[in-house]
């Protein structure tokens, strides 16, 4: 049997078909295979191609060149995460326009929880502590920082949450094998290593100037929220806070002196609506709010019940450990939130204490272990 | 003339009949006494005097001569005065009744002829009415108190004239009588309730199991958080008290004089808490006037140890045995008195020095060593006693102001009760009521596991770094959860409830 990747790969390679058109061709074929066997009158009879979209379907040299694809992202240690993976971030799957393949460096968590630091790239020393020392915080609370590894901001972002030993993700506009900006060599080595690279493009696409764009969407998509911290007029951060704002996602920005042309951009942001940030609070307690939505615990139940790490549990060992996500609980507030009994709560925390996956504080407080 | 009047005195807490006769000859007035009275008894002698001058009797001059008998047995108190008073008065033919020897009489004397109330009536009555007396005189203030024993005629009176004149014929006084029935029905309410306590579900599961099988508990928690609010209403889910349990603390409140005057019985289960400064025979009794302590007067109750390590040491080494075998053993010269203590203890103990740890909203400035050195005090004896460590964290604003309806205390009793007759039933002929007093013999009898749970324990000896002390007690207290859903199989989640009890076993506690 061929690899069944290939033909993901295939799919990602198609000129002119993007993450719309993918994502309808997969809603009609279910499965890339089906694609790549697809006869040319069948794809014919599909509105949203153009005729040069089915000359790339069924163009041979273009399917041939998936197995080199293929080859070299294996060569690059590069993982494909699919739209059906288990894996595929919730957040990112239920955007409009998802990436139907996300190449990936490093490792990806189920259970992450994801908010976006950006900002400019040319960013005053304000900015770039800020940056710092808001994805410290947030490491604080177990949340993984997303930025673009851009100068400036996005580096700084990634740097503040490394340093304390936080896990981080980079959404890049070029393919993994490519390292840009340049200088950032050391950063996207380290940001593999406690967290991942990801990205839409297949290795050895360079990083133009349109992939940014919807580079950004990808940023915002996969996040809970997206904190603006300096972003001048027509700062591509703006383009990330758009997408944000369209995909139903928190907008956070970082207030700054009104002279400086570094902040207009975020006090805009302000006076339009997105929520200031004047400390960790501010976005905690946003985030908070959408943590308790039904919406939220699907998403939570969801996934656990697919994770690895929670393989063996039951309905309601899954239930009770998901509720301890978002943070720490006293046995009380479990037993409120599951609604189940006192006694069946009591139980169930040990059992998982004893299968590791979580741990009693004093005061009858319980966390998530890993 | 010599007579003879029946009198009752303590041993421990139970009644015996005591003999007052009474010799009256010709020679040197005198007034002696024999016998082991002790001083209060020795005195007695002004006050007979006085009390018979003084309701225009005669007080004879001659040679008197008073014996207590048995006369080996240590006499106590100044219910001996109406009798020996009477003894005078019979000898010299004041008052003349043939069936004298059917009546027993109790009660002090003041000078001017009016009878007192004295200690202990409950007891004293009891074992009249077991040594076959028909009638009892004695304080009216003692009345309802003796009222509750049925079997012989209590009649109460208020002065010393009351007696000749009943006894001679010219007024009798009239029986005094109760109805049990109305007031054990009447007086079963508490004034404090379960549902005052806010929130708090953990903590009220946790006292629900304690309540279900007499288990010892200790609440860990910062000052204010409810400790002893929540401990003062464990009485209320408590089985409520038969005639039997009413009867015998009663006794003990009689013989130790904390019984409010005009109380029949005490019918709701006793809740003590000593302060910490107690002295040790305050607390489990004794003392040169022995005198049931703490542990018995909270016997069929609530025993409340707050601030638990400030507890002198001795103090709760001397609280260990009893907590064991129910009772109080108190070696005097001649004799060896009993005195009950089943107790259900719980204590109380703030989670560090400055008291903070747990209350999120404080700050605690002790260190972390500091943290754990604070309650690693509690080990040793009396924690070898405990089945169920509790964790108690002060409640929100929000919670203390809910208008939720919280479960009353007569439903957690009921359940309660529910659970402890299925042990009673258990244990039945073997001397033991609830799961608590389980044996380490009878615990490997009643309370197998199957290999699920042994796996279970097992596993978690290993990865929670329990203590080995913990094991019988997880056992016992997991044979209650099973009880409280009438399981007659330990099951997994029951043997897991358990293991939740057992936080100061744990390395929780040692500072992070
Ligand atoms: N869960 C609760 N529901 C209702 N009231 C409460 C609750 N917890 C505490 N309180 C209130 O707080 C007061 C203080 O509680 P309490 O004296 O029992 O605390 P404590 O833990 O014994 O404190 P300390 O360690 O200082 O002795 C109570 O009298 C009560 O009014
Ligand atoms: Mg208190
Ligand atoms: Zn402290």
């Amino acid at each position: 049997m061929v690899d069944n990747k290939q033909y993901w790969v295939w799919l990602s390679s198609l000129p002119g078909i993007g993450a719309v058109k993918s994502k309808a061709l997969l809603n009609h074929f279910e499965d890339p295979y089906n694609i790549w066997n697809a006869k040319e009158n069948e794809l014919n009879k599909l509105p949203f191609l153009t005729s040069k979209d089915v000359g790339n379907l069924i163009n041979i040299k273009i399917k041939e060149s998936a197995k080199i694809h293929l080859d070299n992202i294996f060569k690059n240690n590069i993982k494909i995460l699919t739209i059906n993976d288990e894996l595929y971030p919730y957040y990112l799957k239920n955007i409009y326009d998802p990436p139907s393949v996300l190449y990936v460096k490093g490792d990806i968590r189920i259970n992450d929880k994801y908010i976006a630091v950006v900002g400019s790239r040319k960013a005053t020393s304000y900015g770039l502590s800020m940056a710092h020392t808001i994805s410290c915080e947030l490491s604080r609370y177990g949340i993984t920082v997303v930025s673009g590894m851009a100068r400036g901001i996005d580096s700084y972002a990634h740097k503040g949450i490394l340093s304390v030993g936080g896990r981080t993700i980079a959404v890049l506009g070029c393919g993994l094998d490519i390292v840009y900006p340049n200088e950032n060599k050391k950063l996207m080595d380290s940001i593999i290593e406690n967290g991942a690279c990801v990205s839409e493009y297949l290795p050895g696409i360079a990083p133009l100037a349109n992939n940014f764009p919807a580079r950004n969407r990808i940023i915002s998509g996969i996040s809970l929220g997206v904190i603006v911290i300096e972003a001048g007029e027509r700062s591509g951060s703006l383009i990330t806070a758009n997408f944000a704002l369209d995909q139903g996602r928190e907008v956070f920005a970082l207030p700054g002196n009104v002279c400086s042309i570094n902040s207009t951009g975020t006090n805009r942001l302000i006076k339009e609506g997105a929520k200031m940030v004047t400390g960790i609070e501010d976005i905690l307690e946003e985030i908070n709010i959408s943590f308790s939505n039904e919406n939220m615990e699907n998403f939570f139940t969801g996934s656990f019940a697919n994770d690895k790490l929670f393989k063996d549990l039951d309905k309601e060992e899954i239930k009770i450990a998901s509720c301890l996500k978002t943070e720490p609980l006293h046995i009380d507030n479990i037993s409120k939130k599951t609604g189940f009994s006192i006694q069946l709560v009591s139980s169930v925390l040990i059992m998982l204490e004893l299968k590791g996956i979580v741990e009693q504080l004093p005061g009858k407080i319980y966390k998530l272990k890993y | 003339m010599l007579s003879k009047i029946k009198s009752l005195g303590l041993m421990g807490i139970d009644g015996c009949i005591v003999l007052v006769e009474t010799d009256i000859s010709k020679g040197l007035p005198s007034f002696d006494m024999v016998g082991l009275g002790d001083t209060a008894v020795k005195e007695s002698k002004e006050r007979v005097r006085a009390a018979i001058k003084n309701a225009d009797l005669d007080f004879p001059i001659k040679r008197i001569t008073i014996n207590l008998a048995p006369a080996d047995k240590k006499k106590e108190g100044s219910a001996f005065d109406l009798p020996i008073a009477l003894g005078i008065l019979a000898a010299t033919e004041q008052v003349n009744i043939k069936d004298i020897e059917n009546y027993g009489f109790l009660g002090e004397l003041s000078l001017d002829g009016e009878i007192k109330p004295v200690k202990g009536i409950l007891p004293m009555v009891i074992s009249a009415r077991e040594n076959g007396l028909k009638s009892i005189i004695l304080p009216l203030e003692n009345a309802d108190e003796a009222a509750v024993v049925n079997g012989l005629n209590i009649l109460p009176a208020g002065s010393i004239k009351d007696v000749v004149n009943h006894l001679n014929g010219l007024k009798k006084i009239n029986k005094y009588s109760v109805d049990i029935d109305n007031i054990f029905r009447n007086n079963i309410s508490y004034d404090v309730d379960f549902s005052d306590v806010k929130g708090q579900e953990t903590v009220k599961r946790a006292l629900e199991v304690a309540a279900s099988g007499a288990h010892n508990c200790v609440m860990i928690g910062s000052p204010g958080c409810g400790k002893t609010m929540i401990a003062r209403r464990l009485p209320t889910i408590l089985p409520s008290m038969t005639f039997e349990e009413a009867l015998e603390v009663t006794k003990i409140h009689s013989i130790a004089g904390t019984l409010a005057t005009n109380t029949s019985l005490i019918t709701q289960r006793p809740f003590r808490a000593p302060h910490h400064t107690i002295s040790n025979v305050s607390l489990v009794g004794g003392g040169r006037h022995p005198k049931p302590g703490e542990i018995s007067l909270a016997h069929y109750g609530v025993l409340f140890l707050d601030e638990l390590p400030e507890f002198n040491r001795s103090a709760l080494e001397v609280l260990r045995q009893p907590l064991e075998d129910g009772v109080v053993t108190i070696s005097r010269i001649n004799a060896t008195l009993t005195y009950p203590a089943r107790t259900t203890l719980i204590c109380a103990a703030n989670p560090c020095k400055c008291g903070n740890y747990l209350d999120h909203s404080k700050e605690c400035t002790c260190t972390p060593k500091q943290i754990g050195q604070y309650l690693s005090k509690l080990s040793g004896p009396l924690l070898d006693r405990i089945d169920l460590h509790i964790e108690v964290s002060s409640i929100q604003y929000k919670d203390l102001d809910s208008k939720k309806e919280e479960e009353k205390s007569s439903d957690v009793r009921e359940r309660v009760n529910r659970t402890r007759k299925i042990q009673q039933e258990r244990y039945k002929g073997m001397n033991i009521y609830s799961n608590a007093e389980l044996s380490p013999a009878m615990i490997k009898k009643y309370c197998k596991l199957d290999v699920q749970c042994k796996n279970i324990l097992e596993n978690a000896f290993e990865r929670l770094g329990l203590s080995a002390r913990a094991h019988g007690r997880i056992l016992k207290v997991a044979r209650t959860i099973a009880d409280m859903e009438e399981c007659q199989d330990i099951k997994t989640h029951h043997l897991l409830e358990a293991i939740q009890y057992r936080s100061l076993d744990r390395k929780i506690w040692s500072g992070q």
